[in-house]
């Protein structure tokens, strides 16, 4: 086994575009559930409509870069307004019922043949990044051994995972932020001391919201091709592992529970698959070997709720009275 | 406080302020010289029963009036009613004479009107400083366009600390600032809720059972500050069980029955009308079992009545208490 290899390929992911990604989308879960708690099961149709925003505006209606953007950004701001106007009123799992579902409508509707044209249906989207590679700044080469496309979109994902955490924090030690962790606490209380609840609960689901779009483009734009079946319902559940893996209330918590999520999985992969290969392990095909290490972060999930169930950076003290 | 001084000018002390409450007689449904809150045929039925059916109630300004009644009278839906944390199937009612129909509950409280919850609700997971900086009113820091920029609140955020302070320390939550609200005490937890409804600085405190849990130390001296919150210009409406906190505080007393308003006026007349005894106090409200002297003032009293026991062989417990407490004396 290639150890050397094995590893660089983890700390590859530690900063790939997707983990910066992955980041994002669950910062803004965090905004959501750990500082609002909002339960938003459907963060990957967030993702879909950001990442479907840009794709279409730019392929469809030939818009420049900052317009796509703003135009994916706008769609995922209606699509919070279109879950949250019936639901924020009521309990908090209303909402998480109305978002699943949502996630899986907006798959469905760009998945449908009717749409083929627009949306490309089962087989998505393709080559709508050049305007975004259009922007690159640095000039072809090696940029610590990677070429310079590599480079640019990493420095972007992960400009804007800084950008975001740092906007994300001054919320939430604001008074603003102060409200929010009320209402998290008890809506009724909040209510009663004049405090318009409704409101601030929409302006958290816009906020993660857009987020989790960002993130969608950040997700697709390496790829260059954006498909249906990557924003099931198991991207949202990837997410929520990492924001419970860093810590729920913490800006960095989601952050590194990203990291730490790809890193486990291109770990266990890549010794998983050393082994079969230097034929250590012979009751593993490498397809099972590719499943198996979902479960390992499962059970590695598991692991953490039982013995830091506040995460990697959450307060134990907050828990104490959970 | 400004508010204060300024009525003082016109030479009104609201804590010696004897006028006569009501325009006429204390009856249920009276009007009152100077009304904050009108509720005129406001009613709320759950599945066929009516839990309020009240049809006319005015709350005196700048008073404190009790609200009693035996569990059950739909004293805390009133409550929820006049909040608009529930909505009546009937009936109109009105604030400073805004009327509150079909308002929400967070603008019923912009509008002065702040109420406590008799199951307590804390914030557990923000701090007892946190909790008290949330009810204070007017931070422009907690609208999302200013929230980024610390120059924009920080200077409320100051002023809204030193008037928590001031009030945790009345309070006797001071030493406990920095905690987790959740780490407080039941009683503690009540006492914190009450603070936090004064950083609103309201015109008029609904109080749901505001004693409960709290040691009689602690009580002595919050009676005081409830009393106090008169001298500040605030009303108070308060729901509680404990008569002597009723009788000591309470400007006007409120009782409700099975929904209704059965009864009005100051304490010393309420509680002595027959029908208050009947649905609530019970005859004996007044005797204070713990004691010999309150033994032998039920004995006294029972001395007519040919059913009951006390002071005879069948009188158990009682009579038990009694002679221990004359040995004591010996």
């Amino acid at each position: 086994m290639d150890f050397g290899f094995i590893f660089s390929s983890a700390l590859g992911e530690l900063f790939s575009p997707t983990t910066a990604a992955y980041a994002l989308a669950a910062l803004g879960l965090a905004v959501h559930f750990g500082y609002s708690g909002l339960l938003n099961f459907g963060q990957a149709g967030f993702m879909a409509v950001g990442a479907y925003g840009f794709a279409i505006s730019t392929l469809s209606f030939d818009a420049p870069f900052f317009l796509a953007l703003i135009i994916s950004i706008l769609c995922s701001v209606i699509f919070a307004f279109i879950l949250g106007i019936p639901t924020l009123r009521l309990r908090a799992d209303y909402l998480a019922i109305v978002t699943i579902a949502a996630a899986e409508i907006v798959r469905y509707v760009v998945t449908t043949n009717q749409l083929t044209s627009v949306t490309g249906s089962a087989n998505g989207l393709a080559a709508f990044e050049n305007t975004f590679y259009a922007m690159n700044p640095f000039p072809e080469g090696s940029y610590m051994g990677m070429n310079n496309r590599d480079f640019f979109i990493r420095v972007v994902g992960w400009g804007l995972v800084i950008v975001c955490c740092v906007l994300v924090w001054l919320l939430m030690r604001s008074p603003w932020g102060r409200v929010l962790k009320g209402i998290r606490e008890d809506e009724n209380a909040v209510r009663s001391l004049g405090k318009n609840v409704y409101a601030y609960k929409m302006q958290a689901l816009i906020i993660g919201g857009v987020l989790g779009a960002l993130a969608g483009m950040i997700f697709t734009l390496p790829r260059g091709a954006v498909q249906p079946s990557n924003y099931g319902t198991e991207l949202t559940f990837f997410l929520w592992t990492c924001l419970l893996l860093g810590g729920m209330a913490t800006v960095l918590g989601p952050v590194i529970g990203a990291m730490i999520f790809w890193v486990v999985l291109s770990l266990t992969q890549s010794l998983l698959y050393g082994l079969i290969e230097s034929g250590a392990v012979t009751w593993l095909t490498t397809v099972q070997a590719g499943q198996l290490r979902y479960i390992l972060v499962g059970v590695a999930l598991m692991l953490l709720m039982i013995f830091r169930p506040q995460g990697v950076f959450g307060n134990k003290k907050e828990l104490a009275f959970a | 406080m400004s508010e204060t001084n300024e009525r003082n000018t016109e030479n009104i002390d609201y804590m010696t302020d004897s006028r006569p409450i009501a325009v006429g007689e204390n009856t249920p449904g009276c009007k009152k010289r100077d009304p904050i809150v009108v509720a005129e045929d406001v009613t709320r039925s759950f599945g066929g029963i009516n839990a309020v059916d009240v049809e006319y109630l005015e709350i005196p300004r700048h008073k404190i009036t009790a609200l009693i009644g035996p569990n059950g009278a739909g004293k805390t839906t009133l409550f929820n009613l006049l909040t608009g944390f529930d909505t009546p199937n009937t009936g109109k009612w009105q604030f400073e004479g805004n009327s509150l129909a079909g308002v929400s509950s967070y603008k019923v409280a912009r509008m002065g009107m702040v109420r406590t919850f008799q199951l307590t609700k804390v914030m557990g997971k923000l701090t007892v400083m946190e909790n008290m900086r949330l009810g204070a009113a007017d931070q422009p820091g907690e609208r999302l366009s200013k929230a980024l920029f610390k120059g924009m609140w920080g200077g409320r955020e100051k002023e809204i600390t030193a008037q928590a302070n001031v009030l945790l320390e009345k309070f006797k939550l001071d030493a406990k600032k920095d905690d987790y609200a959740a780490s407080l005490s039941g009683g503690q937890r009540k006492l914190l809720e009450m603070a936090r409804s004064l950083m609103v600085r309201p015109k008029l405190v609904m109080l749901d059972e505001p004693m409960a849990g709290v040691n009689p130390a602690l009580t002595q001296s919050l009676l005081d500050h409830i009393k106090n919150l008169k001298a500040e210009g605030m009303t108070v409406l308060f729901v509680e069980h404990d008569m002597n906190m009723v009788r000591h505080i309470a400007d006007w007393v409120v009782v409700m029955a099975e929904g209704k308003v059965v009864a009005e006026g100051p304490p010393g007349e309420v509680m002595k009308n027959p029908a208050v005894i009947d649905a609530y106090l019970g005859a004996h409200h007044d005797v204070d079992l713990g004691d010999a002297e309150g033994i032998k003032v039920l004995e006294a009293e029972l001395e007519a009545d040919e059913e009951s026991v006390v002071g005879t062989e069948d009188a158990g417990i009682l009579s038990d208490i009694v002679e221990t407490k004359k040995e004591d004396g010996k």
